[in-house]
Parts: structure tokens; C-alpha cells; sequence
């Protein structure tokens, strides 16, 4: 064999281990089913919005954006009096619908006499995600198509209107139910925009703080096993728990740090936020109160000592510092894929399976929490710190467990079977 | 004359390898015993399951009336292990390594600890340097100051000169011999067979996970008719 051929046989026999292999494939997993139901979101997002019509006005421009509204739109209401907007918008929102448009009396008259004509918009907002905010998009599309069809007639009849109306002969009143709340003025696009950019920054922050004190604390195991201290270690009279704590708390303080100096940054970017866009997210109640920091600071901690627990369960397989820099990388992708997919979607919004991979993966709980707060959704903000603070300790269980076992020396998977079924006598 | 350690049928398997196969002896107290067999044996395997590093498949291990899986936690207040390629935390000083390490024991004796494990090390001003800058004698100097300033009732040395030149095993061999001389028992594994002659009051040997032959250094010459240790391994292990 020649020299390359045996240096490159022996460089992919070393390459090709467990450990390089298991954890991309359990991402390409993950990917794999997370791809399949946003192509599902996706396909629903393609169909037409489902709305409500009311149109008071029998003029030739309100009938004109009446049958663009039905053209593109799926039309589940169609009434002709404003009074009874409580009865469409309860029909709109049991058929899963976006929106309800009322065109009101007068508003072909009004464009006639060079003032814009109203459409009134009542906005039933289920998610504030990225993917949530397409059938309020689509529903502005239509709005914009029908504006669009109003110049076109106002042109080719040659009217005497002036040319500003010409160009904008509709103007829009938005009125947006979300969470039980309605706000005047704002728009489905709006909110969610604010609130996106609002929530941004906590994922970012999480998943840096993970990724970097994560890879402390597996990389910590790793040196103790390539420096050779871990025998050492494992003689002295020190609880196991204390040195898989200990571990634990060291890389925590030093993610918290990292978390304090980026929570200054944020704090001067919220700050900025809220009163960004010539909106005051304060006015409508949308801004995170003191309380609420503290509550998403606990949270964080809470989630960073499962998350460090759960990398110290991967650095107890980390054989050097070169498979610790492996095993980093599942945990990355656990930080990416909530983030991704609070971004993109809203909690309450989530088909049941995302939801679930959502809710089991801690790393969502402080990167939903900012929103949840916002509108007080408590119960889920308390059973999210459950199920971490249950997590984390169930994950240093399974690691103080295995620094009891002769796993961390020998490496040897194959006993876990017999140590489970009690047959040897281990000292601990 | 107290028995420190007392192993009984110790059996020891890595799944279906059969390490150690039934072995038993015991050690006095004060009393230097080693093991010496060929690599692969079971001496380290054997100095792991006393050290409470390793689960044992069975049998009973008795070290100073502790029962080894019963008591771990309490044995490891007086036991000290040297393992035989054991390193140290880069990034401190040998004297910050040996204070983190005084600091698990009695920590109103801390200070006088390190002073011991200083002198014991007898590093010089090199103490106040990384330990990554040591040279691998310095390191293993380090390390037998470690195992021996918290004055262990058992100390457990695996190959304790391993890689170092004749004048610093030397030093250690003293060290040990002087260790024991003020009450500490001591068990240890080597391949040398002239420092085990030297060192030890018993030997125990060792090969394919078994015991085969045990007793004072002086009684197994003359028992084989043979002018050493290594002579006396070499007939037995033929046998």
C-alpha cells in the first residue's frame, strides 16, 4: 500500500467512530421530521385567506373591492351591516379565519369628492411567528390588489379626483385581536414585527451562553480524561455529586457572566424597541415589566443548568478534546432548532408534534418566554420551569450515575445492561 | 499483626473478559506489598478496584475494616493513589495543585499538607511554576508528593517510577521506603524487579488475571533456588 493510501486508511478507521457519526445523524433526524411539518405550514400557508365582508356602501368602487375580496380570498362571512360585526368576527374565528374587511356607507362617495375611502379591518391574530403572520399578509395582498383596481378605474374614466386619491383611493383602520386583547391601530404585520425583533435577542443570548459554557463543561471532561486527573479526582474523598455540580456551577457563573454582558447590550436594544416605529409598544401593554426580566433571568438560569447537564452527560463520552469539539455540536442544533422555530412560529400556533419537540427541548423555554410573559400566559411559563428544573435534575442523576459506574474509566457501554440489572457490586 | 487490606475471591470482568480471576491476599499494616506480573496481568485492574475506581464482579475487599462497596466514600479519606500515567491540572502551579488536592482532606491541616508534599516534591522554586512547563520526572516528583502528603493509611502506588531516570526513581524508592517506615501501608505494582526487591516486604505475583505465587522477596529466592526476583517470575510463570 502506498504511503498516502495508508495514512488515509488509517486517518478515516480513526474518523470513523460513534461518536462522529451518531450525533449528525440524530440532527439530519431532526431535521428531517422538523422539514416535513413546516412544508406542511407551508402548503396551508398557499390556500386563500379566510375572511369576512361586510359592505354597507352599493357604490360602484365598494362593489368593485367586493369582488376582489372574493376573488382571492375565501369569503366564510358576507353581511351588509356594520352592527353586526360581533356576529361575523365570532363566524371568522371559528372558521379558522384572518380577518374581517367592512367597507362602510359612503365609501365610493367619499373617494369621489377626493378623500380616501375606509376599510375597516378587524385583524384575529393566532401567533405572532413569521409563519403565522402569511394570512394576514395575504389578506393586505388583497387589500392592496383592490386599491390597485380603484386607481386602474379612476385612470381609464378620466375622473377629475385629484391625483393623490387617484393613487391611494383606500385607506386602511386596523383593529387586531391577539391573546384575548385588542389593539386599536395596529396591524397583525406590525405586531408581529415589534414582537419578533423584541424576542430576538433572548434565543441569540441562549444560545451563545449554551454553546459557550456547554462546550466548557464538555470540554472540562474531556481534559480530565486527556490530562489524566480524572482517576485522580475519583479517589479523593468527594462526593460525585459535588464534582459533577461543582463542574456544573463553575461553567454556569461563567455562562451567566457571558449572559450579564450581552443582557446589558439587550437591555439599551428593548429599550430602543419599544418605542420604535412611531409606535409605543408601552401604550399597548407590550413591553416586558422589571418583573418579567427577572422571571425570563430565572428561566435562563433554570435552562442553563439543564442544558450544562445535559453537556456534561455528553462529555462523560468524550474521550479527548478532539471528540469533545464533536459532541459541542448536538448541542448547538438543540439551541438552533427552538430558536428557528419560535421564530418562524408561534407557540399556541405549533401543529401538536412541533409543539411537543418544542416543549421537551429546554432550550425553548427562556427564548418563549419573553412573549409569553408579554401576554401573561403564566401556566405556561410555570409548566416550562417545571418540566427544565425536572429535566436538570433528572439529567445530573444520569451523569452522577455514570461517574459511579466504571463507564468513565473503561468506556464500555456494553455493562450498562448488567449494572441495570444489579448483578455486580459497584463501590460509590 | 493488623491486616489493612484483605481481598477475598476478588473476580473482576470487563463484559465477557475475565480480568481477574479469583484472587486473594491480604496486607499488614506498615507493610510494603507489590505486585508483579506482566503487562496485561491484572496488577492495574487490581490497584483500580482498591482504589474505588472500578466496580468489582465479585468477591469481598476489606480495607481498613471498610467494606470496599459499602464504605467507598469513607475508604477514600485514607487511601491515596498514584496511577500510572496520572497527570495533573495544566493551567495551576504545583503548589495550587497540591493545595486543591489538601483541600478535599482535613482542612485545618491543609497548609502543613502542601509544606509536606512540597518537601516530598523538592521541586525547588520550579513549585511556583505551571505544571505544564514540568518535565516528566518533575511531574511524576509532583504527583508521589501529592499521594504521600496527606499521610494515607493506605498508599496505592501503580508503577510509581514508571519513565523516570535511575536518580529520580531512586529518590522515590526512599520516599516510599521512608513512607512506610512511619506506618503507612503500602501497595504497589511494578515491572521492575530489582526496585520490587528492594521495596517490598511481600510480593504477590501475578499473571493472567491469577495469583500464582506470594511471600517475602528472600523466602521465594530460596524457595526456587534462584539468585533474584526476576529469576523467581520467570520459573513460576513457566510453570
Amino acid at each position: 500500500m502506498s504511503g498516502l493510501g495508508n495514512i488515509l486508511k488509517k486517518e478515516l478507521k480513526e474518523l470513523m467512530t460513534v461518536q462522529t457519526f451518531l450525533p449528525i445523524i440524530l440532527v439530519a433526524l431532526i431535521f428531517g421530521s422538523l422539514g416535513n411539518s413546516i412544508s406542511g405550514i407551508q402548503e396551508q400557508a398557499k390556500t386563500p385567506p379566510t375572511i369576512g365582508i361586510i359592505t354597507e356602501d352599493n357604490g360602484t368602487l365598494a362593489t368593485m373591492a367586493t369582488n376582489v375580496f372574493h376573488t382571492y380570498g375565501h369569503v366564510v362571512y358576507n353581511g351588509t351591516t356594520a352592527a353586526d360585526r360581533d356576529t361575523a368576527l365570532a363566524t371568522i374565528s371559528e372558521k379558522n379565519g384572518a380577518a374581517l374587511l367592512i367597507i362602510p356607507q359612503n365609501f365610493t362617495t367619499n373617494i369621489q369628492h377626493n378623500k380616501p375611502g375606509t376599510i375597516q379591518v378587524y385583524w384575529i391574530m393566532k401567533g405572532a411567528g413569521l409563519f403565522d403572520s402569511i394570512p394576514s399578509s395575504a389578506v393586505e395582498y388583497i387589500i392592496a390588489t383592490a386599491n390597485t383596481n380603484i386607481s386602474r378605474h379612476l385612470i381609464s374614466s378620466n375622473s377629475s379626483i385629484n391625483a393623490t386619491v387617484v393613487l391611494q383611493p383606500t385607506t386602511r383602520i386596523d383593529s387586531t385581536t391577539f391573546k384575548g386583547r385588542e389593539f386599536t391601530g395596529l396591524s397583525p404585520t406590525i405586531i408581529t414585527g415589534m414582537l419578533t425583533s423584541q424576542a430576538l435577542l433572548i434565543p441569540i443570548v441562549m444560545m451563545m451562553i449554551i454553546i459557550m459554557a456547554g462546550s466548557i463543561v464538555i470540554t472540562s471532561m474531556a481534559l480530565e480524561k486527556e490530562n489524566k486527573t480524572l482517576e485522580t479526582l475519583l479517589t479523593l474523598p468527594v462526593k460525585r455529586t459535588s464534582i459533577v455540580t461543582g463542574k456544573i456551577a463553575a461553567a454556569a457563573i461563567i455562562g451567566l457572566l457571558l449572559a450579564t454582558i450581552y443582557m446589558i447590550g439587550m437591555g439599551y436594544y428593548l429599550n430602543g424597541l419599544t418605542s420604535s416605529g412611531g409606535v409605543n409598544l408601552a401604550t399597548y401593554g407590550l413591553a416586558l415589566q422589571p418583573t418579567d426580566f427577572i422571571l425570563i433571568g430565572l428561566s435562563l438560569f433554570i435552562t442553563l443548568v439543564a442544558g450544562l447537564s445535559l453537556c456534561m452527560l455528553l462529555g462523560t463520552f468524550a474521550k479527548n478534546f478532539k471528540s469533545a469539539q464533536t459532541l459541542t455540536f448536538p448541542i448547538t442544533m438543540l439551541a438552533l432548532i427552538p430558536m428557528f422555530l419560535t421564530m418562524f412560529a408561534d407557540f399556541d400556533t405549533l401543529p401538536l408534534g412541533l409543539k411537543a419537540l418544542t416543549f421537551a427541548i429546554p432550550f425553548s423555554h427562556p427564548m418563549m418566554a419573553p412573549r409569553i410573559l408579554l401576554f401573561h400566559d403564566y401556566t405556561l411559563y410555570i409548566a416550562g420551569l417545571i418540566y427544565v428544573a425536572a429535566f436538570a435534575i433528572l439529567t445530573i442523576s444520569i451523569v452522577v450515575w455514570i461517574f459511579k459506574t466504571d463507564r468513565l474509566l473503561t468506556g464500555s457501554t456494553s455493562k450498562w445492561a448488567k449494572l441495570l440489572t444489579k448483578r455486580r457490586r459497584r463501590p460509590f | 499483626m493488623t491486616e489493612t487490606v484483605t481481598v477475598k475471591n476478588l473476580v473482576k470482568h470487563y463484559g465477557s473478559f475475565e480480568a481477574i480471576k479469583d484472587i486473594s491476599f491480604s496486607i499488614n499494616e506498615g507493610e510494603i506489598f507489590g505486585l508483579i506480573g506482566p503487562n496485561g496481568a491484572g496488577k492495574t485492574t487490581t490497584l483500580r478496584v482498591l482504589a474505588t475506581l472500578l466496580s468489582l464482579s465479585s468477591g469481598t475487599v476489606t480495607i481498613m475494616n471498610n467494606d470496599l462497596v459499602k464504605n467507598a466514600g469513607d475508604i477514600r479519606k485514607f487511601i491515596s493513589y498514584l496511577p500510572e500515567d496520572a497527570g495533573a491540572y495544566k493551567n495551576l502551579t504545583g503548589r495550587a495543585y497540591l493545595l486543591f488536592i489538601a483541600n478535599f482532606f482535613e482542612p485545618h491541616h491543609c497548609k502543613e499538607m502542601v509544606t509536606r508534599g512540597i518537601t516530598i516534591a523538592d521541586l525547588g522554586a520550579r513549585i511556583d511554576d505551571r505544571v505544564d512547563t514540568y518535565s516528566k520526572g518533575m511531574m511524576r516528583r509532583l504527583l508521589v508528593g501529592r499521594t504521600l502528603m496527606t499521610n494515607p493509611r493506605l498508599a496505592i502506588l501503580d508503577e510509581p517510577t514508571s519513565g523516570l531516570d535511575v536518580l529520580n526513581a531512586q529518590e522515590i524508592r526512599k520516599l516510599i521506603k521512608t513512607t512506610a517506615q512511619t506506618g503507612t501501608t503500602v501497595l504497589l505494582s511494578s515491572h521492575n524487579m530489582l526496585e520490587v526487591e528492594y521495596l517490598c516486604d511481600r510480593i504477590a505475583l501475578i499473571a493472567d488475571g491469577k495469583i500464582v505465587e506470594t511471600g517475602r522477596p528472600q523466602d521465594l529466592m530460596k524457595k526456587y533456588n534462584v539468585r533474584n526476583i526476576e529469576e523467581v517470575f520467570i520459573k513460576v510463570v513457566h510453570q
